[in-house]
C-alpha cells in the first residue's frame, strides 16, 4: 500500500517542474507544454485524494480537467500559429507589441 | 517494502525524468515526446489508483489527441530548435522561487493536510465495469450542466480556433 501522501508530493514536484518551465523557458510551445504539465501534476493530486476517500467527485474533476485542457490547447495553438506568421518567431521575449 | 511501493518509486523516478527531459531538452519535438511518456506514466498512476476511465481518457485525449497536434504545429512551423534552449544563467532566480515553492507545497501538504491514510487498492472493489457504470451515472445526473456546459466549451473554442486561423478578407 503506497501512503497519499508519497502521490501527493510526485504532484507537487511535477507542478514545480512545470513553474521552472514557464519561467525560464522562452519557446512559447514548450511554455504551453509545461502549462500541461502542471494541469496533469492537479489531475493526479484529485484522483489520489478521490481514491483515498473512495468517492468519484475527483475523477469527474479530471474529466473536465482534460476536455478544458483541449479546448484551450485548441485555441491556444491557432494563437501560436497566427503569432508566427506575423512574426515569425515564437520567442515570448519577442512577443512585446500589442498590434501584430 | 511492499511491491506496490516499488513500483511506485520506479514509475516516479520515470515520471519526474520525463518531466525533466522535457524541461531540458534543446529539441522541441524531443520535448512533446518526453511528454507523452510523461503522460503515459501518470495514466498507469492512475490505473494503480484504480480510475482506468480517467486512465484510458488520459492515453487516449492527453498523450494521443493533444500532443498530436502539439508536434503538428512544432513540425507545421519548423519550430523544433528556434527560440532558445535552456539558458542556465537565466534560471537561476526562477529555480530557486520554484524550489521553495516546491518545499512550501510538500511541507503544507504534509503537515496541514493531514495524512489521510492509504490509497486504495486497485483491484479490491473497483473493477473497470463498475467504475465505469458508477461514474457514467455521476456524470449524467449529479454533474449533467458541467457536462452540457463542456460541450458548448468545446463548440465555442473549435469555433474560435477556426476562425484565428482563417484567411483574413478584405473589406472595402
Amino acid at each position: 500500500m503506497v501512503p497519499v501522501n508519497y502521490y501527493i508530493v510526485l504532484s507537487a514536484i511535477l507542478f514545480t517542474i512545470g513553474v521552472v518551465g514557464v519561467l525560464t523557458r522562452r519557446n512559447a510551445l514548450i511554455i504551453f507544454m509545461s502549462v500541461e504539465l502542471m494541469l496533469n501534476s492537479a489531475n493526479l493530486a484529485f484522483v489520489a485524494f478521490s481514491s483515498v476517500i473512495k468517492s468519484f467527485s475527483g475523477q469527474i474533476f479530471v474529466f473536465f480537467v482534460i476536455a478544458v485542457a483541449a479546448a484551450e490547447v485548441a485555441v491556444g495553438l491557432a494563437l501560436i500559429v497566427e503569432i508566427f506568421k506575423s512574426k515569425r518567431s515564437i520567442d515570448v521575449d519577442q512577443m512585446s507589441s500589442l498590434k501584430g | 517494502m511492499s511491491l506496490d511501493l516499488i513500483f511506485f518509486l520506479l514509475l516516479s523516478l520515470i515520471s519526474i525524468s520525463t518531466a525533466l527531459g522535457m524541461l531540458l531538452s534543446r529539441n522541441a519535438v524531443y520535448s512533446a515526446l518526453f511528454l507523452v511518456l510523461n503522460f503515459i506514466t501518470v495514466a498507469v498512476f492512475y490505473l494503480l489508483l484504480g480510475a482506468p476511465f480517467i486512465a484510458m481518457a488520459q492515453v487516449t485525449v492527453y498523450a494521443g489527441a493533444i500532443m498530436v497536434l502539439f508536434l503538428f504545429v512544432i513540425m507545421l512551423l519548423g519550430a523544433e530548435s528556434i527560440a532558445g534552449e535552456f539558458n542556465w544563467r537565466k534560471a537561476v532566480f526562477p529555480g530557486a522561487l520554484a524550489v521553495i515553492l516546491a518545499v512550501e507545497a510538500t511541507v503544507i501538504f504534509l503537515t496541514r493536510a493531514r495524512p489521510v491514510g492509504d490509497v486504495a487498492q486497485p483491484d479490491a472493489s473497483v473493477n473497470t465495469v463498475t467504475n465505469l457504470r458508477a461514474l457514467g451515472e455521476a456524470l449524467f445526473t449529479q454533474y449533467l450542466l458541467p457536462f452540457e456546459v463542456t460541450s458548448i466549451l468545446l463548440l465555442v473554442a473549435m469555433v474560435g480556433a477556426i476562425v484565428l486561423v482563417r484567411k483574413e478578407k478584405r473589406v472595402h
